[in-house]
């Protein structure tokens, strides 16, 4: 299963992710981002934490080119974000938005996976393969000719998952995955993206879930890396955390 | 605004009429509507050979009568208003069990009651044996602009989302006090039309980013879709060649 999904990484040494320089301010000149650097290599997995307003948002949006960059670079596995090659990039940047409901709009559950690779140009047979793959990698794959109203929230989210895995992508990119799931569907996604071994990053507010699922975390406020450290030695320094509006839950140690 | 509207006209089965490609089955109905509306009124056993038509569809589609009758519930208002007609309609009247009828409004009455009928069957028809997906597609086949398949497309799946949405808000304004007797309501309720005009706005942008993302440059792709051979379309058009041929019948 692996081997299908994994077939158009290529094999070379590029990291995921290099973003150098990142500035980018909105048309109305209001300046979220002021110089971000950072580099994930292929198959690390990376929080990204931060309070609201950081940029953590505009960041993921530049990812896939929905936003030019005003000033830096953003290269996915080596290819510059740039409008001549803006499909490859998204095929390359799976991003797994915060609300399943924006996510799956088509009528059906398979279509809704299939929707990706067809438009990066899979054809039948190898376009059901691949949904059934995605749908099977997150567990769903009962489910292909349901209507996603009828799922649960935890399916959702995981059907959504499915619907960028279909692409292949180089890297995935989640927001706020953890957001309103019950505990059990928390846990069961987090295995399943334990299970997926790839390159990941993490958009979350939810610190025990990135110390469960990233090894590494990167801090951004006011537009700028603040942090980029192991993920346990970051939560334990409650001074830096309470400088940066992060707070671990009640209870919670490291 | 019940809970999937979309997917309870659908019977799903495996019968000769389920399997037909959408866009066969989408051009068989239309041309059986058009042969149902062209039908001069006065000509009232072509409407029975047009019904004979019809159940011979569902015989072969292997459709329960109940489910039909359940679905044309739809049809109601219209039934109200073919009613009404004999009794307001002007000219030359005719007395039927002691109650004077207008001629006229009898025959628009019945045109309305008929036909109506008649075409919202063809139409329970199809989407009883169709999936929507396959509708779509169907029409996508059929050249209809992908714009509008594809606001159709959305509209399938967001129009529960809507719905529940304004459920939540009712219940918001219930739970703080806000009369639910319908007079009451209707100040809050046009308001939460606003409202819920601008969330669904912004749920559209969130959803077009999603879209983007996935690599949507403009056009759906075409998924579900099926061919239809020569044979396919020869067999599907007999019952639409036979209602034109009823229809034409009319006018000797």
């Amino acid at each position: 299963m692996r081997e299908t999904q994994r077939r158009g990484a290529r094999p070379s040494s590029e990291p995921s992710l290099e973003v150098e320089g990142l500035a980018f301010a909105y048309p109305d000149g209001h300046q979220t981002l002021f110089g971000v650097d950072l580099r994930i290599e292929r198959g690390e997995r990376v929080a990204l934490l931060g309070p609201n307003g950081a940029g953590k948002t505009t960041l993921v949006l530049h990812l896939n080119g929905v936003h030019r960059a005003g000033a830096g670079t953003v290269r996915v596995g080596g290819l510059e974000v740039a409008r001549p090659h803006l499909q490859e990039i998204r095929r390359r940047v799976g991003v797994v938005f915060q609300d399943p409901d924006d996510q799956l709009f088509m009528p059906t559950v398979g279509d809704d996976v299939a929707f990706g690779p067809a438009n990066f140009g899979v054809v039948e047979p190898d376009l059901s393969l691949r949904v059934k793959t995605a749908l099977d990698a997150v567990g769903m794959g009962e489910h292909a000719d349901r209507s996603p109203m009828h799922l649960s929230g935890g399916q959702r989210r995981r059907v959504a998952l499915a619907t960028v895995l279909a692409c292949d992508p180089e890297i995935l990119v989640l927001d706020e995955p953890s957001s309103n799931l019950d505990p059990v569907a928390r846990r069961e996604l987090a295995e399943v993206l334990l299970g997926l071994d790839r390159t990941m990053l993490m958009v979350t507010h939810d610190l025990p879930y990135a110390l469960q699922l990233c090894p590494r975390a990167v801090v951004i406020d006011d537009g700028v890396v603040v942090a980029d450290a192991p993920t346990r030695e970051l939560l334990a320094d409650a001074a830096f955390l309470a400088g940066h509006r992060l707070e671990l839950p009640f209870g919670f140690r490291v | 605004m019940g809970a999937g509207h979309a997917h309870t006209l659908h019977h799903p089965g495996d019968s000769v009429v389920h399997r037909l490609p959408a866009h066969v089955k989408i051009v068989v109905a239309f041309v059986l509507v058009v042969a149902v509306v062209a039908t001069p009124r006065e000509a009232f056993w072509v409407f029975g050979a047009h019904l004979v038509l019809l159940v011979a569809i569902w015989v072969a589609a292997r459709l329960p009568v109940t489910a039909i009758a359940a679905r044309s519930v739809i049809e109601a208002p219209f039934v109200v208003l073919a009613v009404l007609l004999p009794f307001l309609a002007a000219g030359p009247r005719i007395e039927v069990l002691g109650l004077p009828l207008s001629v006229d409004g009898l025959l628009a009455g019945w045109n309305i009651l008929v036909k109506g009928t008649l075409g919202v069957l063809v139409s329970i028809t199809l989407g009883m044996t169709t999936p929507v997906r396959d509708l779509l597609a169907g029409l996508t086949r059929l050249r209809v602009p992908g714009m509008v398949t594809t606001i159709a497309t959305l509209m399938v799946r967001y129009l529960e989302v809507i719905a529940a949405e304004a459920r939540r808000m009712r219940l918001a304004r219930v739970a703080r006090g806000n009369d639910p007797r319908f007079l009451w309501q209707i100040g809050p309720t046009i308001r939460g039309v606003g409202t819920l005009f601008l969330r669904s706005y912004e749920r559209g942008e969130r959803v077009h980013l999603a879209m983007l993302a996935r690599g949507y440059t403009g056009a759906m792709p075409l998924l579900g879709d099926t061919t239809a051979g020569r044979r396919t379309w020869t067999v599907a058009l007999v019952p639409a060649v036979a209602a034109v041929l009823c229809a034409t019948a009319g006018y000797a």
